[in-house]
């Protein structure tokens, strides 16, 4: 394997590796604070998706596009949370889930009835349209680069917030003592709220930078929903810091695996054997590691002190 | 998903039961297609060839007043075994066209021939059922899906390609793609990935195509996955330095998605929108007039399925019973192929002509795929050998 | 007299009657319908002896289904047709499975159970795509299928339907008695108050597992149902979504009940096919179906059914 192909997969799993950030950062943080399991979460990634595709068609304009989207998106969360959520915040985990269920079968439908089951694509903005020569034979897009500087924006952005603004605090506090946050006189169901948003949001930006490198489809938040799970847990619940390095930590895993593992196993059997198990292989590291940290860990890597 | 369309089932569990009763002199075709999902558009252009058909015979196969049943087998093994079960035991359908993939077809299977129904795959021509396992109640309209691997591995040699990296999807049609590619490619093989269907983000593949050292790229990446794949392409900057050649990739379907990504790129076929017959031509302008896009090589498969069943019902005057003489009726293949020359071999797998093609943007600013040379003529698969039939 | 048993009763009787009736009215064609249920509904039942009683909400249950059932499909390739063979090679596999992942995944609780068995199911449900020489991604159709001793009993065209049915009864009734057990009040005591049940001197690990294990077997077993009755297997019934399915029957019927997860699994095809036939775009009514019955009908299906001086059972 030569440095280069290394590079591009360090880069590829970075850039991977944030995009689950931005969704599982959202994830963490309503299952910290408000002890919410919400699966919708991965449709709010398609929801990103779907409106950058929407908005562009109608304005054009990639960066007008964004905005709209990002805007949609928070309130589209507000939305299900103001007519769903709030009503589920005191049930069990079990209803959340068996409801949020049912809101991703909803979303899913929906989106195939607005936009057909076809899968649909946006081109990517002309300005990041570019690529950078890496080496003789290869480029590395601008597109991609510039999403991994932005997803490490956001992730600052996010990391900065939560430690020194007050909102942050509440949050911080809310996920450890929900009563004596409440108890000190601060209105928990707004901070709820602001939180269950901006994560909307989040998600939604994720599916947004994603639009222009991956398919628009529906139930594309499906199975990035269980990966940003999987992220959450290895990174401990609630925890931001947490979230991120798992996030990277399973981005590069997997990236590198679904790319090596083939080629590894072929040292140890032939290779149409290691064609068969190499990408079932690489399809499961990611769960081997976590259940490996799971058993040697229960509670998760760094979980925020008081969940659960 | 149900669609029926001369009679539309009424709402309750029990309703069936009335459809069962109504005009039982009607043909009745199930089709089993997908229509969910990244592939969705493949089984759309079926679905909307086969409509195209039965316009122009104004609803009619054979002289035989259609009833078509619709289902979604949503890509999923499962959910096309219950929706095809469902069409022989349910509706008692008279023919089953489908589908779309050859895992589908797989799951379909059984029940369907057993039921003694005729299967007819507009698409899907997988090598487990054209050798050993040839069955008198299967045919297929389309190809073997080797063949057009094979075709392709002729145009890469023709073209003089060294070093070629080969790429596939972890399923039937996609080992059967690159098996048949290396059986007619001279030159040398540098690497073999098969990657999950329906995957994501190629860029750690086309990290590997990078450092491989090869002059071209050979792909079977059928729906969204080819879309992403040549997208992933261009952006990674591959485009300059390889040569792309693909099957099922670069076609009708995916075009509206890659766009000037795909221009120049290679592909084979049995079929192109602009091959030059005159049935051919009023087919691809009366379905742009219709549907408003380009119909694709699934779609003329679909025509021509249509096509080949009025063939057979008309020679047998309506009468489905002699299921032996619908069988001789079938394997005549006596309609116009879009094709041109068509006809099925002891498999009943099509014995046809095979081109190079490639990705030409058009006046209007549509793309597709263009008629460059023949390169096999009366080209039969290499299995039918083994068939007993 | 005891409203649910009553309920179940009748659900079984008209179970029985169904092969009789349906074709009276010329839909034998729905029998393919009531096995899906029933197969549904054996798994979701023993799903419910450890979400229910255990509180152990496992996302890995159908990779059980899948393991039985590709048990019993390589069993049958590799030329064991003896239905009860097939069922002990079943039961071994899942059980020695179910106690290696349930030992390691008890170790944690809560959340990260569900995680952790998700974990399981999935590296079950890849390792089942990699099996390239029994179909991969694809999945294998059957050519040969179990028998009854050479009887074709255990077949769609004989008595397959009844002998589903009676594991189901099998199913419905044996987790109902565990569960009135003392070992289902150990179980309960554990997922209630799990400090005080060990301090109180039970080895609740174990039996926690055990329950674990009784389930996977049972799910085992209608995998090698679903099996004979599809005459085809893939590895799309050990995904995720399936697991999600089971628990949504689950909660749906309503949690630790005796009825609730025969009710869920019912409800759930049946609704599935009465929208489906009225409207194409069934699925945007059944979403919103869910949150509702979520909203306004917390303790599930059987609350519904169950007066309320008989709540709790």
């Amino acid at each position: 394997m030569s440095l280069t192909l290394f590079l591009i997969l360090c880069l590829n799993g970075l850039q991977y590796g944030l995009l689950l950030f931005l969704i599982a950062a959202g994830l963490t943080l309503v299952f910290g604070v408000m002890g919410f399991i919400n699966l919708a979460h991965g449709v709010q990634y398609m929801v990103g998706a779907y409106l950058i595709f929407a908005f562009t068609g109608l304005t054009g304009h990639f960066g007008l596009a964004l905005v709209l989207s990002l805007v949609t998106a928070l309130l589209i969360g507000l939305l299900l949370e103001y007519v769903v959520f709030r009503h589920l915040y005191d049930r069990t985990h079990l209803d959340q889930v068996l409801a949020t269920f049912g809101i991703i079968i909803f979303l899913n439908e929906l989106a195939k009835v607005l936009f057909g089951p076809t899968t649909l694509s946006i081109a990517t903005p002309e300005f990041l349209s570019g690529s950078i020569q890496l080496t003789e034979q290869l480029r590395y897009p601008v597109y991609r680069l510039v999403t991994i500087g932005v997803g490490l924006v956001v992730a600052a952005g996010l990391f900065l917030t939560i430690s020194y603004t007050r909102t942050g605090m509440l949050i911080r506090a809310g996920s450890t003592t929900p009563e004596m946050v409440a108890a000190l006189g601060v209105n928990i169901k707004q901070l709820f709220r602001i939180v269950f948003g901006v994560g909307a949001m989040l998600a939604g930006f994720a599916g947004v930078i994603a639009a222009p490198i991956f398919a628009i489809e529906p139930g594309m938040g499906d199975n990035i929903l269980i990966v940003a799970f999987v992220v959450i847990i290895i990174g401990g619940v609630g925890s931001i810091g947490g979230a991120f390095v798992a996030a990277i930590l399973v981005g590069l895993i997997d990236t590198l695996g679904r790319s090596l593992a083939t080629e590894l196993l072929s040292f140890v059997f032939n290779p149409s054997m290691a064609n068969q198990i190499g990408p079932a292989l690489a399809s499961m590291l990611i769960y081997i590691l976590m259940a490996a940290i799971l058993v040697i860990r229960p509670k998760g890597l760094l979980p925020a002190k008081g969940v659960h | 998903m149900k669609t029926t369309l001369t009679s539309t089932a009424g709402a309750a569990l029990f309703s069936a039961m009335m459809s069962t009763t109504a005009m039982a002199e009607d043909l009745k075709i199930g089709m089993v297609v997908t229509l969910s999902g990244p592939p969705a558009a493949l089984g759309q252009q079926i679905v909307d060839g086969f409509q195209l058909a039965l316009d122009h015979k104004d609803g009619q196969l054979g002289g035989q007043a259609v009833e078509l049943i619709i289902e979604d087998d949503e890509l999923k093994p499962d959910v096309a075994l219950l929706k095809a079960t469902s069409l022989v035991e349910r509706e008692e359908v008279d023919f089953v066209v489908g589908t779309v993939f050859s895992n589908m077809l797989q799951a379909v299977f059984k029940p369907i021939v057993q039921s003694e129904t005729f299967l007819i795959s507009p698409n899907a021509g997988p090598s487990t059922f054209a050798g050993r396992n040839c069955n008198p109640f299967f045919f297929a309209t389309s190809y073997q899906n080797n063949q057009n691997a094979e075709v392709s591995g002729m145009i890469a040699t023709e073209e003089g390609f060294e070093n070629v990296f080969v790429m596939a999807p972890n399923y039937q049609a996609g080992r059967d793609n690159v098996e048949g590619f290396r059986q007619t490619f001279k030159g040398s093989v540098t690497d073999e990935v098969f990657t999950p269907l329906g995957h994501q983000d190629f860029s750690a593949e086309l990290a590997r195509v990078s450092t491989s050292g090869s002059d071209a790229i050979f792909t079977f990446m059928p729906g969204g996955m080819g879309v992403r794949l040549v997208n992933q392409f261009e952006g990674a900057g591959l485009s300059d330095s390889m040569k792309f050649m693909s099957v099922f990739t670069t076609d009708e379907t995916t075009l509206p998605g890659q766009k000037d990504a795909a221009v120049g790129f290679l592909a084979a076929g049995s079929w192109a929108p602009d091959l030059p017959n005159d049935d051919n031509l009023a087919f691809v302008a009366a379905f742009e007039e219709k549907y408003g896009y380009i119909p694709g090589s699934y779609a003329m498969q679909a025509y021509d399925t249509a096509n080949l069943i009025d063939s057979a019902v008309a020679e047998v005057g309506g009468d489905l019973s002699d299921k032996d003489a619908v069988r001789a009726a079938l394997r005549k293949a006596d309609f116009t192929s879009l094709r041109g020359d068509f006809s099925f071999n002891n498999n009943h797998y099509p014995v046809q002509d095979f081109h190079a093609l490639q990705v030409v943007k058009r006046e209007d600013g549509k793309f597709h795929t263009s008629f460059v040379r023949t390169v096999a003529e009366d080209y039969a698969d290499s299995f039918h050998a083994d068939c007993k039939m | 007299m005891d409203r649910s048993l009553v309920i179940g009763a009748l659900i079984f009787a008209c179970l029985l009657a169904m092969p009789v009736l349906l074709p009276l009215v010329g839909a034998e064609y729905l029998t393919g319908l009531l096995i899906k249920a029933m197969l549904l509904a054996i798994a979701a039942i023993s799903l419910d002896l450890i979400i229910g009683h255990g509180g152990m909400v496992s996302l890995g249950h159908a990779a059980f289904i899948g393991v039985g059932a590709y048990a019993a499909a390589i069993g049958l390739e590799s030329g064991i047709e003896n239905i009860l063979v097939l069922l002990l090679l079943t039961l071994v596999v899942t059980g020695g499975i179910a106690l290696i992942t349930g030992a390691l995944a008890l170790r944690t609780t809560g959340v990260y159970f569900l995680m952790i068995t998700l974990a399981f199911g999935q590296m079950i449900y890849f390792t089942l795509t990699s099996l390239a020489a029994y179909g991969g991604d694809d999945g294998l159709t059957l050519w040969s299928l179990a028998t009854f001793f050479g009887s074709d009993i255990v077949q769609n065209r004989g008595g397959l339907y009844f002998v589903i049915l009676a594991v189901l009864f099998l199913s419905w009734f044996g987790v109902y008695r565990i569960s009135q057990s003392r070992f289902g009040r150990v179980l309960r005591a554990a997922r209630d108050n799990p400090q005080r049940a060990e301090v109180m001197g039970y080895p609740i690990a174990r039996y926690q597992l055990i329950a674990y294990v009784i389930a996977a077997l049972i799910a085992g077993i209608s995998g090698l149902l679903l099996v004979q009755h599809a005459e085809f297997v893939s590895p799309s019934i050990a995904a995720w979504q399936r697991s999600g399915d089971l628990i949504v029957a689950v909660v749906l019927g309503g949690l630790g009940t005796r009825n609730g997860a025969l009710l869920g699994a019912f409800f759930i095809v049946i609704v599935e096919e009465l929208l489906s036939s009225v409207i194409h775009e069934w699925r945007l009514i059944y979403g919103p179906l869910l949150v509702l019955l979520v909203l306004y009908a917390k303790g599930g299906l059987n609350d519904l059914l169950t007066p309320a001086a008989q709540k709790g059972r």
